[in-house]
């Protein structure tokens, strides 16, 4: 489903991501972890197609096509959705009415009609019950005034509602309390299914207890340094990253 | 008219066409011979032609301002054409509707205006204004059943003249300021509106100003007389054709709201704004103002303010009765080398008067966006409020935003309040929309709706859907 080739990025023109290996098929979820600064939300950013982050070299190809050739809506119609990290606040603007029409530009991309105001209220329902949304939510304007956690569980709602071929989650963990990370990985669970896939970007494991991953990889200075089942989260939580920092460290000296 | 939003994008300013029909132009020039020759066309009475003419002399004795944020060449009155109407109008004024000339009954449904009762927007009574004359009035004998009048100025003046003389001038006087002074002097038509004690107007009432002929100015008078306990809603729209010269739009309009009277006034103002190097496009120059004269009376202003060269207005409210309540609702967009000067004044006489001011302005392009504001308590004010909040959203960084408060609190007791924010429609903003699969384009329109919203839910309902797609529209072509 999503396959990614030594994939360089570059941020402001510092190279940040420097040959990424990374292949996830239909149905599974994979977890990137990894210390701050390794590239995990260049990573998000470069997959969603964020301005200013340059793919220089290598390529990604989602279901077959070249997804660094679309523009990013482009890349979100075909069934690409990033859950934020930091999601934007936008006022005026009701979370209702921009969920319809994020919707329906996707429906259109695919030769679909427009949901009717009906039909689009009851699937708005539907989801906001799965992520524990009060329904006030939805006429507020989209994330302004919201907690952390309720940013959070919005990015959620919207995924559940798109339902997106391939979803990516730009350390949706950061800043939950427990509860709010269980409502938030319940909502991830429920959508899971053998059509899907995810990729889960934390730093740390916990997030990884209740969504548990197929495959879990450890990003270190722009590389996937070590890859393993989901015991390798319980191995990082207990040594931490600094053996691939160092390793890391000595390979870049290696280089030079 | 949203079949062909396509169309309109395309052609950028989609009200640019010209009306060929024969009309009767008075010479370029202004002098006491001239508007003699106004008044002497609109049969007026001695009183009036007066009233022009004293208008006129102060006009002479009176200061170009130059206080505005604004910048254009000096504007040479003599090269303007104050008087121009369609052959087939001139004398009786519009009679009835069969008998408007079917080219001008062509270009008001080109601009989605019905003349035609019963079509469209039905429950919405339309008076047209083509260049200086009213050319039709519609749902004027059914408003007549309960005592309204609706029609247009020169008629008020033939059938009504008691009750123009009773307030014309009472809200702006002749020497209120450069323009409106002009505006006096050679006003040719517009609307007249009374609503009768106790009535509730039973639609929105509207006039649409076109301006068609070359070189003419547009210089027309509203009035509207709400007496006690009555309640109107009124609106404006205006286009024009797009023409490389600048044109001259000098309107004053006068309200009155009487004891427990309301008074609701909205504007879709999209005159032609000029090319993208800044030729062409009309002059705004206009004085709008709103008397409170009764206790608990309330007279409340909406704009959205997206074309003009130039726009030059503060829609205002005088609170002279006690718990009168003024509002000023405004989105002004402005792009390429538009610039406008606009905002309000609320003036506090009566106790416990209370005002609302909510302004948006919107800048991209070169363009420069003036919020301009006065609040005045006065000392016999005890007990006013006001809330002022200003907006300014920029896109791209050439265009400029500018807040002028002006507060002027005589009385202690007084509370006011001003807020201001400066934004722009940020990366992220569009990022996070293009990321739910919303292009750019339909990314900034949202953001900016967003933005004006407190203002758009001010507009009755069908003109607030236009006027979103009228700024959907402007919009267009604006992000790089």
């Amino acid at each position: 489903m999503l396959e990614i080739r030594n994939l360089h990025a570059a941020l402001e023109g510092r190279e940040i991501l420097k040959g990424i290996d990374l292949s996830i098929r239909a149905g599974e979820v994979h977890a990137i972890m990894g210390p701050n600064g390794s590239g995990k939300s260049t990573l998000a950013n470069v997959l969603a197609g964020r301005p200013g982050y340059e793919a220089s070299a290598g390529e990604v190809l989602f279901d077959g096509q070249d997804l660094l050739a679309l523009a990013a809506e482009e890349r979100a119609r075909e069934g690409l959705f990033l859950a934020f990290q930091y999601p934007v606040e936008i006022p005026g603007v009701n979370n209702l009415y921009f969920l319809k029409a994020s919707i329906n530009a996707i429906r259109k991309h695919r030769g679909q009609e427009e949901l009717d105001a009906l039909e689009f209220l009851e699937r708005v329902q539907e989801k906001a019950g799965l992520v524990k949304m009060d329904e006030a939510f939805l006429k507020r304007p989209v994330n302004e005034g919201f907690s952390g956690g309720e940013k959070k569980r919005n990015e959620i709602l919207q995924m559940a509602v798109l339902e997106p071929k391939f979803a990516v989650l730009d350390e949706t963990d950061s800043g939950l309390d427990i509860d709010a990370l269980k409502v938030v990985a319940d909502g991830v669970n429920a959508l899971r299914s053998p059509e899907r896939g995810f990729l889960v970007i934390t730093h740390y494991q916990r997030l990884l207890d209740y969504i548990v991953p197929d495959v879990v990889h450890v990003l270190v200075d722009g590389r996937i340094v070590r890859s393993g089942g989901p015991e390798l989260a319980h191995e990082l939580e207990a040594q931490g990253y600094t053996l691939y920092g160092r390793e890391a460290g000595a390979s870049r000296r290696a280089q030079a | 008219m949203s079949a062909n939003l396509e169309e309109l994008a395309d052609r950028g300013y989609a009200y640019g066409f010209t009306t060929d029909v024969e009309q009767e132009t008075v010479p370029p020039g202004l002098s006491e011979d001239v508007i003699r020759l106004i008044s002497a066309k609109k049969q007026e009475p001695e009183w009036l032609l007066e009233w022009r003419l004293e208008a006129y002399r102060s006009w002479l004795k009176m200061p170009v301002p130059e206080w505005a944020h604004v910048h254009y060449p000096p504007i040479d009155y003599q090269a303007i054409s104050y008087y121009s109407a369609p052959k087939k109008s001139i004398g009786d004024g519009p009679a009835s509707l069969d008998d408007i000339d079917p080219e001008i009954k062509k270009t008001y449904d080109r601009l989605g205006i019905p003349l035609v009762e019963q079509e469209f927007l039905a429950g919405v009574a339309v008076d047209a204004v083509f260049d200086s004359v009213s050319v039709a009035t519609s749902y004027r004998g059914k408003l007549a059943e309960q005592g309204i009048i609706f029609c247009s100025f020169s008629e008020a003046v033939r059938e009504h003249p008691e009750l123009v003389r009773q307030y014309l001038g009472t809200v702006v006087p002749v020497r209120d300021n450069y323009y409106a002074a002009l505006n006096s002097a050679v006003f040719s038509d517009g609307s007249f509106v009374y609503i009768p004690k106790g009535v509730r107007c039973p639609m929105e009432l509207s006039t649409y100003f076109r301006i068609n002929a070359k070189n003419t100015g547009q210089f027309e008078r509203t009035l509207i007389v709400a007496d006690a306990g009555a309640y109107v809603s009124y609106l404006e729209g205006c286009t024009a054709p797009m023409r490389d010269e600048n044109q001259l739009h000098a309107a004053v309009v006068e309200l009155v709201a009487m004891d427990d009277a309301t008074i609701k006034y909205s504007t879709v103002q999209n005159w032609y704004p000029g090319d993208k190097e800044g030729r062409g496009g009309i002059y705004n120059f206009v004085t709008k103002r709103g008397l409170c004269r009764g206790a608990r009376s309330k007279i409340s202003w909406t704009q959205v303010e997206t074309g003009s060269a130039i726009t030059w207005k503060y829609p205002s409210c005088i609170l002279r009765g006690d718990d009168s309540v003024g509002e000023f609702y405004s989105v002004a967009l402005t792009r390429d080398r538009m610039q406008a000067d606009t905002g309000t004044k609320m003036i506090h006489m009566g106790k416990r008067t209370r005002s609302t001011i909510v302004s948006k302005g919107i800048s991209a392009g070169h363009a420069q966006n003036a919020y301009r504001g006065l609040v005045k308590i006065l000392p016999t004010a005890d007990g006013a409020r006001n809330h002022s909040q200003c907006d300014s959203l920029l896109m791209g960084d050439q265009c400029g935003a500018h807040t002028f408060p002006y507060v002027e609190v005589q009385n202690p007791t007084a509370q006011v309040e001003h807020e201001a924010t400066t934004s722009r429609v940020s990366d992220d903003q569009i990022f996070y929309l293009n990321q739910r699969g919303i292009g750019t384009e339909d990314a900034v329109s949202l953001i900016v709706n967003g933005f004006c919203k407190e203002v758009f839910k001010e507009l009755p309902m069908e003109f607030a859907v236009e006027a979103q797609k009228l700024l959907e529209l402007k919009l267009e072509g604006s992000v790089g």
